[in-house]
């Protein structure tokens, strides 16, 4: 069996995210160093707030603040912190509800060991140097042995309230792309291109995945198909891609090579955009150390007769 | 109209820790064929497909269309995806063959772990607002979880390790699960839980036929009826609910008339040893009901299929002659936030 293929993947977004009245002077809260409650319809007051009652789901805009201080109603130890946590050092996660509120905020404690934490316990919020607006404005919380911190009596009500949070995520992974998709990546790098037949129709599919998506079953004899095919139908592309090195206009095609019974996608190169043309007969062109073809260009040969072609558009 | 509806088969992959050689569709498609060539049915036969996943898993946008292909979706099919468990898949087709738009349905699903990190994964799912900026990842909030139910002296630390040994030891009969046998509990993972308090983290896949009627008796010696079927939800903040208790489990089994008689057999699906403890408490299950002869998730987890497999192993158990009225349960989210019961029974013998 041939070495099993295999790449990093990240997926990296920010999530623009707006906030509804509730979330957003919550957050603008955090900011000022002031938390805020909402009550809910069944006079318990929550924190987190959020903007509908977790019973009757009725919109509930009725905001409390509470105090940064509060007692951990459960606890977990994180030995080994992973990337994106409050804290890189060890330390507690921990569900702790504030003095006023009635429900349990998840935030992370900075205690120094497991002997040091148990549930009852009083802590306080330690607010982050610089603070935007996000959950992340409480930095974790601290042991704390002092009276209940009183409200500051703030109303909710903020000049320059935020209407929305940037999330950052991301997400690494070790991408490999299976049996039949590694044999044609292999192939390639060997300038061949190797499709597969279906046991059961008979069609040869470019690329493969290992199964015949007509049939069901999987396909596993391989067959080298082109170099040479046939431009089964086409686009001009006219607006750059980002990152993308080719001069527009420029033509992209379906392309159904000599023996593949599905088409795949190219770039047609060495012939004016607008002379491209369904039945335009070409070959693959492959850069020194490429481990695809770079585009595809014409033979010369005469075009292929629609017939020939027009199973596969 | 009511219909009588049963799981007339069920297959799954071996469930192991990597599975670098093959592609999604390619770990699916044998248990989609092991499952139809049970029952002697092609895709052209089935009225309904519908498959759970999750694209996040492996990190493969639009994964569940690439794995069509492992059905053979040409003539085009009937076909639905859920972004879930596949036992809500199921949901979905059960409800689909009450309609009477069809009389067979397959559902399928499956999860790679393997090529993310499955407890950073899962962070995803959170509140973005308020707890997915924190990252905490799934042990965490299970630990959470455990603690508060020691706390409550509704279990400690040996209890957890007892449901750990007994699971992977029922194990050792399932030539599917990814840990059997005698394994050391292990270091804390995230404190109260150790690692053998965990799931193992894998991949797999499992599918199941359904099938309404008459129907269900040509294809199945034994059919596993579904007498009753529903799924319930929690509010999504952790600090609202109580974790001890897991309400929603409790109402769905009632609404699918888990408690009008006892059940012989319950597969749970329970990732951490503490969460069985709270499905136990919910489901009022006592020491006469065999609890996951299968092994349940703590010895074979793979994401998206795991609750499945909870019906499948329950049906299995009825076509087998095993059990005559079995719960199967699955689980979606932190900390057991959603919850899905189903009541199978197997005719009087």
């Amino acid at each position: 069996m041939p070495e099993v293929l295999k790449a990093p993947l990240a997926v990296e977004f920010p999530f623009t995210r707006s906030l509804g009245p509730v979330q957003s002077a919550f957050l603008t809260g955090l900011r000022e160093r002031v938390v805020l409650g909402v009550k809910a319809k069944d006079g318990r007051t929550l924190v987190p707030p959020v903007e509908y009652d977790p019973v009757t789901a009725e919109e509930i805009r009725d905001l409390v603040e509470v105090a940064p201080t509060g007692t951990v109603t459960t606890w977990a130890w994180n030995h080994e912190p992973r990337r994106g946590q409050p804290l890189d050092t060890p330390f507690a996660w921990v569900l702790v509800r504030l003095d006023g509120a009635d429900t349990a905020l998840l935030h992370a404690l900075d205690a120094p060991g497991p002997d040091a934490v148990h549930t009852g316990m009083r802590v306080r919020v330690r607010w982050a140097e610089e603070r935007s607006g996000a959950i992340t404005d409480i930095a974790c919380f601290e042991p704390y042995d002092g009276e209940p911190a009183g409200p500051t009596g703030h109303s909710g009500e903020f000049a320059d309230a935020i209407s929305g949070i940037v999330a950052f995520a991301r997400l690494d992974y070790t991408y490999s792309p299976g049996r039949a998709q590694s044999d044609y990546i292999h192939a390639l790098s060997e300038r061949r291109t190797v499709g597969e037949r279906c046991p059961s129709c008979r069609k040869v599919y470019v690329p493969p995945r290992g199964a015949c998506p007509t049939c069901g079953v999987a396909t596993a004899e391989h067959v080298e198909v082109g170099p040479r095919g046939t431009v089964t139908t086409f686009c001009i592309v006219n607006i750059k891609a980002k990152n993308l090195d080719i001069e527009v206009p420029y033509v992209y095609a379906h392309i159904a090579l000599d023996g593949a019974d599905l088409a795949l996608h190219g770039r047609i190169g060495g012939i004016p955009y607008d002379q491209v043309r369904m039945g335009l007969r070409v070959e693959p062109v492959w850069t020194e150390g490429a481990r695809y073809p770079d585009h595809y260009r014409p033979t010369g040969e005469p075009d292929a007769e629609y017939d020939t072609y027009k199973e596969l558009l | 109209m009511t219909r009588d509806i049963a799981v007339v088969a069920f297959a799954q992959t071996d469930h192991r820790r990597t599975t670098d050689e093959l592609s999604e569709v390619e770990m699916l498609m044998p248990v989609l064929h092991e499952v139809l060539d049970r029952t002697g049915l092609k895709t052209a036969d089935i009225g309904f497909t519908c498959s759970g996943s999750s694209d996040y898993l492996a990190g493969r946008a639009f994964s569940f269309t690439l794995a069509l292909d492992g059905v053979g979706a040409w003539p085009p099919i009937s076909e639905s995806h859920v972004e879930m468990d596949g036992a809500w898949a199921l949901y979905e087709a059960w409800t689909k063959l009450l309609t009477g738009d069809a009389d067979t349905a397959l559902v399928y699903s499956y999860g790679k772990s393997s090529p993310g990190s499955v407890r950073d994964v899962l962070t995803r799912q959170l509140d973005p607002y308020y707890v997915a900026p924190l990252w905490p990842d799934s042990v965490a909030l299970a630990a959470l979880q455990a603690q508060a139910l020691i706390d409550a002296g509704d279990t400690d630390e040996p209890a957890l390790a007892a449901v750990a040994a007994r699971s992977r030891a029922d194990a050792t009969a399932n030539s599917h699960a990814q840990l059997r046998g005698s394994l050391p509990q292990g270091e804390y993972l995230v404190r109260p839980l150790r690692t053998g308090d965990c799931p193992p983290i894998g991949d797999g896949a499992a599918a199941v036929v359904l099938a309404a009627g008459e129907r269900a008796r040509e294809l199945c010696e034994r059919p596993a009826w579904i007498r009753g079927i529903d799924h319930r939800i929690e509010a999504h903040s952790l600090g609202v609910r109580d974790l001890t208790d897991s309400p929603s489990t409790r109402l769905a089994a009632e609404k699918a008339g888990a408690f009008e008689r006892p059940v012989d057999t319950a597969e749970l699906h329970a990732p951490f040893t503490s969460q069985e403890v709270v499905l136990r408490k919910a489901l009022r299950l006592d020491d006469s009901v065999r609890v996951n002869p299968s092994g349940g998730a703590l010895a074979a987890n793979p994401m998206m299929a795991a609750g499945l497999i909870r019906i499948g192993e329950a049906a299995a158990g009825i076509h087998r002659g095993e059990s005559d009225r079995a719960l199967a349960h699955a689980t979606s989210g932190p900390c057991l936030q959603q919850n899905l019961v189903a009541v199978l029974e197997g005719d009087p013998r």
